[in-house]
């Protein structure tokens, strides 16, 4: 093998290579000690920032009626088309509610699309990331399971406000 | 002594020597993995048993429950051999390491080393050359391009390492005018430390005995970025655990070896000054030999998770143009120190 010029040339005491081997070693010594990174998960949980894209969930207004309005820019604007939204009439002030709003999560691809373009703040994403299901059908998340009350979402929301 | 206490104290010493042997290595794996761990700030397993204590065990039952795969190209007979030589080889090695002096027991004296063979070193070069088979029948044997490199690989490898490693135990045989173990130890008396009258010799040896056993800088053979797995690319099941038993045994060998030949094996400076009794003396001197064995062990991984891998033409030119030179400069200086202070 031919052998190429260095941009530098080393020295002596680096090219009998012990003194930088022992500085290498003195390194992850003392990395031994340092504190660990390491979250023991089930036990501690990591809890994301306001910034996190964690799960999409419906808002739940505090009158306890969600603030979806049935429009379907979200199943529109969605790349996996993992959401089917049907819309139907309500005596609320606004007048449309989605029927069923089922978000398959095995498509579901965290892009935050759909809650960047809601109008009306209905479709936001959680900080929950644990999602489990033990067959396919378990995957798809229907309004049961998507209706979220809005104090637990106040953080994403202000973030929303603050950087949308 | 009559014939039959003979056999019953060589066999309990055997048995001893292969449970001690088999204990150390399965949680020499479980260390490596905790120390690599801490070298990176994580934890390590800690899942398995009080802090992860059973993982080694654990990890033995996974593999042993695994299929056991034979390739369609692999030469059968030599495939399942060459896990069973490495093996051997790592654990027969043991048979010469004293770990301590001679005991006193119901009147016996025991002697501390399950094989005292007087030309115990021999046995150990001997032993460690027939090794390189174990690797390169497996390469060869499994019809496999990347097992076949790494088996080539590595015999090169040992083969250019083992000549420097005999050129720096002839240092020490010169001082200690023996190839018995328990002498050699018994030449270091106090301070006499053999890495502290030939540190050149001592560092030739440590880098050979990295070179000997595979380990990282010197893990060519079974470099994964290029090699896949090497030579136990082919390997699964309990074969695989041979191999993985064997780098650990022979890694635990090394350091026994380093210990015995150059860090004074058993030997404590000014332990008799302190005046104990005999018993006690004893079983310090033992815990002492463990002490530095472990220590080196933990050198031996500690080195591992500092050090990137050497280039194969570095690790032929540090072979042939430093090692080798080196450990004759060590000679002649070992032979200077002979004739000027007449040790």
């Amino acid at each position: 093998m031919v052998a190429k010029k260095r941009k530098k040339n080393l020295n002596f005491f680096e090219r009998i290579y012990i003194v930088e081997i022992i500085k290498g070693m003195i390194l992850t010594l003392k990395n031994m000690f340092r504190p660990k990174f390491t979250m023991e998960y089930p036990e501690v949980k990591f809890e994301p920032p306001a910034s996190y894209r964690g799960r999409p969930v419906l808002v739940l207004d505090e009158n306890g009626v969600e603030r979806c309005v049935a429009c379907g820019l979200c199943s529109r604007v969605c790349p996996a088309l993992a959401i089917e939204v049907q819309a139907a009439e309500t005596e609320y002030e606004k007048e449309r509610y989605p029927e069923k709003f089922e978000i398959n999560m095995l498509r579901c691809i965290f892009c935050g699309f759909c809650e960047e373009v809601c109008p009306e703040e209905a479709i936001v994403m959680s900080k929950d990331y644990e999602l489990v299901y033990t067959n396919r059908e378990d995957a798809i998340y229907g309004k049961d399971k998507l209706l979220v009350p809005i104090e637990q979402l106040r953080d994403r929301i202000e973030f929303l406000r603050k950087f949308k | 002594m009559n014939i039959w206490e003979l056999v019953i104290i060589t066999i309990v010493k055997i048995l001893i020597a292969i449970t001690t042997l088999l204990l150390s290595v399965a949680y020499m794996v479980y260390f490596e993995r905790k120390i690599s761990a801490w070298a990176q700030n994580r934890l390590g397993p800690n899942r398995v048993g009080y802090k992860g204590l059973l993982q080694p065990f654990a990890d033995v039952f996974k593999l042993l429950l695994k299929e056991d795969i034979v390739p369609q190209a692999a030469n059968k007979t030599l495939h399942t051999l060459a896990p069973f030589i490495s093996l051997f080889v790592a654990f027969a090695t043991y048979a010469v390491v004293p770990i301590g002096p001679s005991i006193n027991i119901f009147g016996k004296e025991i002697k501390l080393v399950a094989a005292d063979v007087n030309i115990g070193i021999l046995y150990v070069l001997a032993l460690t050359s027939l090794g390189v088979y174990g690797v390169t029948f497996a390469g060869w044997s499994s019809g496999s391009k990347y097992s076949l490199l790494g088996g080539i690989r590595s015999s090169a490898q040992m083969i250019s390492y083992e000549v420097s490693m005999g050129f720096s135990i002839a240092g020490v045989l010169l001082l200690s005018e023996s190839l018995r173990p328990i002498d050699i130890v018994n030449a270091q008396y106090g301070w006499m430390w053999n890495a502290i009258l030939q540190p050149i010799g001592f560092i030739t040896f440590v880098v050979s005995a990295f070179a000997e056993t595979n380990r990282l800088p010197f893990d060519l053979p079974e470099a994964e970025p290029e090699l896949v797995g090497g030579y136990h690319t082919e390997y699964s099941s309990f074969k695989f655990a041979g191999f993985f038993l064997a780098e650990y045994a022979n890694m635990i060998i090394a350091s026994c070896l380093i210990v015995t030949l150059y860090l004074g094996g058993w030997q404590i400076p000014y332990i008799d000054k302190l005046g104990l009794n005999a018993t006690v003396t004893t079983i310090l001197q033992v815990g002492a030999f463990l002490f530095k064995t472990a220590f080196m062990l933990f050198v031996f991984i500690w080195v591992r998770w500092s050090i990137p891998r050497f280039r194969y033409d570095q690790l032929m030119n540090i072979g042939w143009k430093v090692m080798f030179p080196l450990s004759l400069v060590n000679i002649i200086w070992v032979a200077l120190l002979i004739m000027i202070f007449k040790i």
